[in-house]
């Protein structure tokens, strides 16, 4: 019911809304709840799962009733929903539903610093504000509330804050942010806070040299049978709305309290002429045992066998101080017999609490903690409204020997609903207490963690999704593979095609159709996102030579060799080209995803263990773009293009670097290969990259040119048996495993060579590459496949390796597949099964190349 | 956290890279060491509860590594 005046609404201001369908009317300055209440509107809710009716329990966060979905916004408090225009809500029986679509709200992050960040306006918090404000500080002063007056908002007049808030907002330096929920305190004094804006919320994330805590306390709920009905409410909550709102919940009242904080409750209701029938109070040994009701709500309380008639009921059994921010930044929690309830103690310096946070209030409260069933039934005193976790759920937990409030929660459930328990968690403690005999401080209370609130991974994404999740690189040739329809993959950050469809071709056509152009004629690969890292100065060699497995001394400048590096634990890690430019300096590639590891690796080296080497590394991948042409017809194409470079085999041969110029284009050129091809790759500084594709488009025109993507990349490489990191390998694979020992230098020591030895890495029956051949060649077994000696699904069974790559290959016809397989070598030429869902596959093991073991495609 | 990086002053600790215990150096004759002894290097870190000598990298700074001290109980950091 409205009162006909009073409360800080603005009456001129009706807003139309609807709840659960029904149109109603509040005002602006209401909240849903308030506004629900001044429609008669009681139940706004069942409970989860005894599905009782619940009415809004209190005015604030602490809301453990009043769920209601708000359009796309699910599990919101309509104590804490303002109202606005054209609202619409429905209430939820505890559980909200996900949107699948987006909402369309804006989330966007801020980043703050001061001196002084204060949580929470009202008379201390805004008084701590001012002080701070005065010496000079920078402040920020945060709170919960859509307005700023913490508790003072609740009175008849709330002028006690108004005034220290005018001096406030003089200040240039102090920031008020009204509607932000401090929500986390973790170290060295960063908050996070999330602020509701008309258009969607604010991450804040705030490092403030002081943290005051001015969080006030939350009014604790009595025990005692079905003190769950609509109509019971906390008194403190009844006030405010009375005062703030200028609504009561009912007409006829009874107040039942353990404390003396209802005085002013019962002033207030005289004041507007609300009837209170009773007054119970625990002090004087009275209490409420039961209550009666009907589907809308309470009708009346029982006490010491007498009925008492009423429509609401205000209960309080006593303050806790909100000491959640505290406490989960590691603060100490001490217990006071004098609140009967837990305060802060040691905390963290630069943490200071304050007000009735830090138990600084007046109380005479006597300890009410549960109220005896007449009956023994305990099944209806509810401690846990959120969780409908009641007396008889801690009596049974309990009863099989737990102690912890820490088990009982989690046996229970109690305090894990959207509230958190925060209007149980002390009941709880002290309930624990009384049915095992402890005292309630020995109980303790259950870990406080942040979050404070629910927050939405939309406040946690902030604008970091889609587009923007994460940078998105591409190559200075990009541009070309999007007009020519490439497919893209990514591969780290980077958009790289995957395939080349040709008018509606599926994407094993194209593939086939792009490896054969590698094999039999002429196809061009943009590599430009391979990493590339520039190595210069006098120790440059011995940089390489310490952590590359084979050694670099022969190799002259101008010629390019493989090199392979292992982790000091002998495992692969990467692998690339290294180039001789000139004396002194070199350039090593690297795989496209493992680029910065690299460059972090060489640095770690360089900067903790050989600080006496004159040597600087510097991430060139960027600066060049790279394009890998590649078959039998390639020559022809490198002929067309560089008419003043000689490039037969003799003058130009396998692995060596040739400067050299197209149409004023620089390019330096490398004959290396990862087909098996005959092959070279162009590099040019990056912003020619996009000009010489498209020259070398033009000049394997007459050749049929295709352009081919990382799929056939990934099949001509594994036809010709060249690993990939990170598949054949998974850091748990030397080079031995992977038939590599040839490039594993015995003269010099390097990084993970000791390790070789071991006599776990140096074991016979190892995992090692082998290649496998389905024995029905058009069965191409899926990449993971777990591989076994018999032809056995059921279990068990011993797995013995699996498939890293699998492909179906147009130069053999048929599949194929690289494995890393138990003891592999051994077994070349045997049959090893893979136990698919459906059905299981043979197939003979190889050696893993299955194309020009004899290198003269390459070399030709 | 906020890891004190001597080249750049105080910053969010997701501007670093972790690099474990300090002070331990890479052998100076692997080949001579024991395969116990290899593996102490290679597996084998300590793990206090109170101070603790680590290595930090500016990974998305300045791109130095240090070393500093850090009560792994209350993470209160000495450079």
């Amino acid at each position: 019911m409205r009162l006909a005046s009073g409360g800080r609404i603005d009456r001129g201001r009706p807003i139309a809304f609807t709840f659960n369908d029904v149109p109603l009317e509040g005002f602006a300055g209401d909240t849903l709840a308030s506004a629900l209440l001044a429609n008669d509107l009681r139940v706004v809710t069942h409970s989860i799962t005894r599905g009782r009716p619940r009415g809004t329990f209190t005015a604030g966060i602490e809301e453990p009733n009043a769920l209601v979905q708000v359009g796309p916004e699910p599990m919101l408090r309509a104590t804490q929903v303002e109202l606005v225009d054209g609202l619409g809500a429905t209430g939820l029986k505890g559980r909200g539903r996900a949107m699948v679509t987006g909402d369309g709200a804006r989330f966007d992050k801020r980043y703050a610093h001061c001196e002084v960040l204060v949580v929470g306006a009202g008379s201390h918090g805004t008084q701590a504000a001012l002080d701070a404000a005065m010496r000079g500080d920078r402040v920020i002063l945060m709170d919960e509330q859509n307005e700023m007056g913490g508790r003072s908002l609740s009175e008849r007049s709330a002028t006690s804050t108004a005034s220290t808030l005018a001096s406030l907002r003089s200040f240039t330096e102090v920031q008020l942010l009204s509607r932000t929920t401090a929500f986390g305190l973790y170290e060295q004094n960063l908050m996070l806070a999330a602020e509701r804006r008309p258009d969607g919320q604010r991450l804040w994330q705030v490092r403030a040299k002081r943290v005051v805590l001015a969080t006030g306390a939350h009014e604790r709920p009595l025990v005692f049978a079905n003190n769950d009905r609509p109509g019971v409410m906390l008194a403190g909550a009844v006030r405010t709305y009375l005062n703030r709102y200028a609504v009561v919940p009912g007409r006829r009242a009874v107040i039942f309290t353990n404390n003396d904080s209802t005085d002013r409750l019962l002033a207030d209701l005289g004041a507007v002429g609300i009837e209170v029938a009773a007054v119970i109070d625990a002090r004087a040994g009275e209490v409420v045992g039961d209550t009666e009701g009907d589907e809308r709500g309470i009708t009346g309380v029982i006490v010491g066998g007498q009925r008492i008639g009423c429509d609401f009921l205000c209960v309080s059994g006593g303050f806790n101080p909100t000491v959640h921010l505290f406490s989960q930044v590691g603060g100490r929690l001490r217990y006071d017999e004098r609140l009967t309830g837990f305060v802060p103690d040691e905390g963290p310096a630069n943490v200071t609490v304050v007000g009735r946070a830090a138990g600084d209030f007046k109380i005479s409260v006597q300890p009410t903690w549960l109220i005896p069933s007449a009956d023994g039934d305990y099944s209806n005193h509810f401690i846990d409204l959120e969780r409908d976790v009641t007396v008889a759920d801690l009596r049974r937990a309990v009863g099989t020997g737990m102690r912890s409030v820490e088990h009982v929660k989690r046996y229970t459930t109690i305090g894990t609903g959207s509230d958190q328990g925060k209007t149980a968690g002390i009941n709880e403690a002290a309930i624990v207490g009384t049915l095992t005999g402890q005292p309630v401080g020995g109980v303790g209370t259950t870990t406080y963690r942040p979050p404070y609130v629910p927050v939405s991974f939309s406040l946690m994404a902030g604008r970091n999704r889609g587009d923007l999740f994460d940078p998105i690189r591409i190559t200075a040739i990009h541009p070309w593979h999007v007009a020519h329809r490439a497919r893209f993959e990514n591969v780290g950050q980077w958009k790289r095609p995957s395939y080349f469809p040709r008018g509606d071709e599926s994407m094993e056509a194209a593939v086939l159709r792009e490896c054969r152009a590698a094999r039999e004629g002429v196809g061009v690969m943009d590599v430009s996102t391979l990493g590339k890292i520039d190595i210069q100065g006098p120790d440059a060699l011995t940089l390489l030579n310490r952590l590359y497995t084979n050694a670099f001394d022969t190799l002259p400048v101008g010629m390019c060799r493989y090199g392979l590096l292992c982790r000091a634990d002998g495992m692969v890690f990467d692998d690339g080209v290294v180039m001789h430019l000139a004396q002194d300096h070199y350039l090593a590639t690297t795989t496209t995803g493992g680029a910065a590891a690299v460059l972090d690796w060489f640095e770690e080296w360089l900067q903790t263990e050989w600080t006496d080497l004159r040597v600087r590394c510097t991430s060139v991948t960027d600066h060049w773009a790279a394009i890998a042409v590649v078959g039998p017809r390639s020559r022809d194409v490198i002929a067309a293009l560089f008419p003043e470079t000689a490039v037969d085999t003799r003058a130009f041969p396998f692995l060596a670097i040739r400067e050299g110029e197209t149409r004023g284009i620089p390019v330096r050129l490398h004959r290396i290969t990862f087909s098996g091809e005959l092959a070279y790759e162009l590099w040019t500084p990056n912003w020619y990259g996009l000009a010489l594709w498209e020259l070398v488009m033009e000049a394997g025109k007459p050749l049929d040119i295709a352009p081919y993507g990382t799929e056939a990349m990934h099949v001509l490489r594994a036809e010709k048996g060249y690993i990939i990191v990170g598949q054949e390998t998974d850091g748990t694979i030397t080079p031995q495993d992977l038939g590599m020992s040839w490039i594993v230098s015995k003269k010099k020591d390097f990084v993970g060579k000791r390790s070789l030895r071991r006599p776990d890495t140096s074991r016979a029956d190892r995992r090692q590459l082998v290649g496998l051949l389905p024995l029905d060649g058009g069965e191409r077994l899926p990449e993971g496949a777990q591989l076994t000696l018999e032809p056995r699904n059921q279990p068990p069974v011993e797995m013995v390796g699996h498939v890293t790559s699998s492909y179906r290959s147009a130069a053999l016809d048929r599949t194929f597949a690289l494995a890393l397989l138990k003891a592999g070598r051994d077994r070349i030429g045997q049959t090893v099964y893979a136990p698919l869902q459906d059905r299981i596959v043979a197939a003979t093991v190889t050696e893993p190349i299955f194309w020009d073991r004899e290198n003269i495609r390459r070399d030709s | 956290m906020l890891v004190p990086c001597p080249w750049c002053g105080e910053r969010e600790d997701g501007e670093f890279k972790y690099g474990g215990a300090a002070g331990i150096a890479y052998p100076a004759q692997p080949e001579a060491a024991s395969d116990t002894e290899w593996a102490g290097y290679i597996f084998h870190r300590p793990n206090p509860k109170g101070a603790f000598q680590e290595r930090w990298y500016h990974s998305a700074g300045c791109r130095r590594w240090f070393a500093l001290t850090r009560d792994t109980v209350t993470h209160r950091i000495n450079p």
